[in-house]
């Protein structure tokens, strides 16, 4: 039985870059750089010696204003986009991407959509259709199998996309602003789902978002980076125990501390 | 025997949710938020009218019907109070589409156009869509041949006759050659722009699942252009049918067509067998464009949630 908690490795402490080395990791980045453009003129530094690990089963929360290269950075992990220099590591495969917006394919039922991620994960078909279902309960939405992506409400879209990402069979999930657009209380309540699977799944979360109090509530770690090129300025450990609410005083207190945060690097670019 | 087995799986299915109760630690009441979840879901779930299949069909029917009759009620108007010397009346056209049923000349020409406008139809498809992929894929081809087809597609069909007549004469093979250049570049430019319309996200998320290259094109490119590859077809068909018209209007093949009855009333001076061609070739486009295309496009968009305005 899954009863038993499925305590997650203890975050990495925050300076300790050299002690971490010789631990597990699930998601490592050695002085990642990033820049667009080809002339050197146009060229653009997007991310700027990133250095951030991941260790198995942690939740790590990247937190940033725009342009601080989350986007850019998640598609290096994700495999879809290389380094300009330094080195990104994933030993355990492909990592599974989930959006803003849901990216379900609209011409796929939601069991289909499922079942898709599962045919390209090399999943054979006898298994598809009961491992769809599987995961179609796992995010509580056990009658979503044949429904049209447009008869679905956007709370119940992302639940769709969670399954679809666990059908690639990662362990290591990115999350790019996947609860940004929806409203207060689906988005409390995709919080508490997330938590629950991340738990049950022992998987391994990089979760992007713009919005401290959601960063502090989900993770584990929480990365500040700066803006324009996009560095690591700040981590801290959210050593509040699980279950969090998003109102807990705990959380509340440590986001208005990381908000100061968040503004000054704000600020640093209205100087320049 | 069978009681005990359906008490088993009742009870199994009771214990399938272990998540809740145990998996989220002392959550706030966990059963709580499954029940938030299936209320939120049952709030927020789109509610679709259903309307009568009669009053369904009698709402599509209705509009065309009308127009039809609108059109008749003008014409017979305007002949009744001879607005014109030359205009015959709607029966005189429909008595020469009788006779010319009657005499046997009406079912072989319908006939002889439809395979042509067939054959070219899907000779086009399978160079225009492969072509418009193409296009998409390699660049510098884009670049190259793009203009030419824009070019090639806002050329009249009757300014290619003489040039296909003089090069393969009067032959199946010039008409082809029209119905080909007419409608191939329309299926190209509208693949290619039905592909540039996709959105790159869905793109990205096939890339991230491991869809790229072939797979990627079978499971995510085409079914995400598919709504585009229609209107494309649809309009590649337009196209050659109406190049199609304009080959037969002024090639002599061996095998009349549609476009040769409308020669031959055009010869004769007789409006009213110029009529009737015109009237088949309407009905001709109308039949295919309600019959075939109409209703793949509903059924594309529907399954989309794209047609929810136009789709009824």
């Amino acid at each position: 039985m899954s009863t038993e908690l499925a305590t997650p490795a203890p975050a990495p402490s925050v300076t300790g870059a050299g002690a971490g080395r010789a631990r597990p990791y699930a998601v490592r980045l050695d002085r990642v750089s990033k820049s667009f453009g080809s002339s050197p003129r146009a060229r653009q530094q997007v991310l700027d010696g990133i250095d951030l690990t991941a260790a198995p089963g942690e939740f790590v929360c990247l937190l940033g204003a725009s342009g601080c290269g989350k986007s850019t950075l998640l598609n290096l992990v994700a495999g879809l986009d290389h380094p300009t220099s330094g080195e990104v590591r994933v030993p355990h495969g492909r990592p599974a991407l989930m959006f803003q917006d849901h990216a379900l394919f609209p011409w796929l039922s939601a069991g289909r959509n499922v079942e898709l991620a599962l045919k390209l994960a090399g999943v054979p078909k006898s298994e598809r259709r009961g491992r769809a279902e599987e995961l179609l309960r796992l995010v509580r939405l056990p009658d979503a199998y044949g429904k049209r992506v447009h008869q679905l409400s956007g709370g119940m879209r992302q639940r769709v996309a969670l399954a679809r990402s666990l059908a690639q069979g990662s362990r290591v999930l990115l999350m790019d602003e996947p609860f940004a657009a929806l409203d207060a209380i689906t988005r409390d309540l995709l919080h508490e789902e997330l938590t629950r699977v991340w738990r049950e799944r022992e998987l391994t979360v990089l979760f992007v978002t713009h919005n401290v109090r959601e960063a502090v509530r989900l993770g584990q770690r929480v990365v500040l980076l700066s803006s324009r090129p996009g560095r690591v300025a700040r981590q801290w450990d959210v050593d509040i125990p699980y279950p969090r609410r998003i109102e807990d005083s705990a959380v509340t207190s440590l986001a208005r501390e990381i908000t100061g945060h968040l503004h000054e690097e704000i600020v640093r670019h209205a100087r320049h | 025997m069978p009681a005990t087995d359906t008490e088993d799986s009742r009870r199994g299915a009771r214990h399938e949710p272990p998540g809740p109760g145990t998996g989220a630690p002392g959550g706030s009441g966990p059963g709580d938020s499954d029940e938030m979840a299936s209320g939120l879901d049952a709030l927020e779930s789109p509610v679709s009218a259903t309307v009568a299949t009669s009053r369904r069909v009698l709402a599509k029917a209705a509009p065309p019907l009308a127009a039809v009759a609108l059109v008749l009620v003008l014409w017979q108007t305007a002949y009744a109070l001879s607005w014109s010397a030359s205009l015959p009346s709607p029966a005189a056209v429909w008595g020469e589409l009788a006779g010319a049923w009657s005499d046997g000349t009406l079912l072989p020409a319908l006939g002889h156009s439809l395979l042509r406008c067939l054959i070219g139809f899907a000779a086009s498809a399978a160079l225009g869509v492969p072509l418009g992929l193409l296009l998409t894929r390699v660049a510098p081809l884009r670049t190259v041949l793009g203009p030419i087809l824009s070019a090639v597609q806002s050329l009249p069909a009757a300014a290619l006759v003489p040039v296909a007549v003089i090069a393969l004469g009067n032959s199946e093979g010039a008409v082809y050659a029209v119905v080909l250049l007419g409608a191939v570049p329309s299926i190209a430019v509208g693949v290619t722009a039905a592909v540039d319309r996709i959105p790159p996200l869905l793109l990205r998320a096939g890339r991230s699942m491991g869809a790229g290259g072939l797979r990627g094109a079978v499971h995510v490119l085409v079914p995400a252009a598919l709504p585009g590859f229609v209107t494309a077809l649809r309009q590649g068909w337009t196209f050659g049918w109406r190049a199609l018209m304009t080959a037969e209007l002024i090639t002599a093949t061996p095998l009349p067509g549609i476009g040769r009855m409308l020669d031959a009333g055009r010869q004769g001076g007789e409006l009213s067998l110029v009529l009737a061609s015109v009237v088949l070739i309407l009905a001709v486009g109308v039949a295919v464009e309600s019959a075939l295309f109409s209703p793949v496009e509903r059924r594309v968009l529907h399954s989309r949630g794209l047609a929810s305005a136009a789709g009824r």
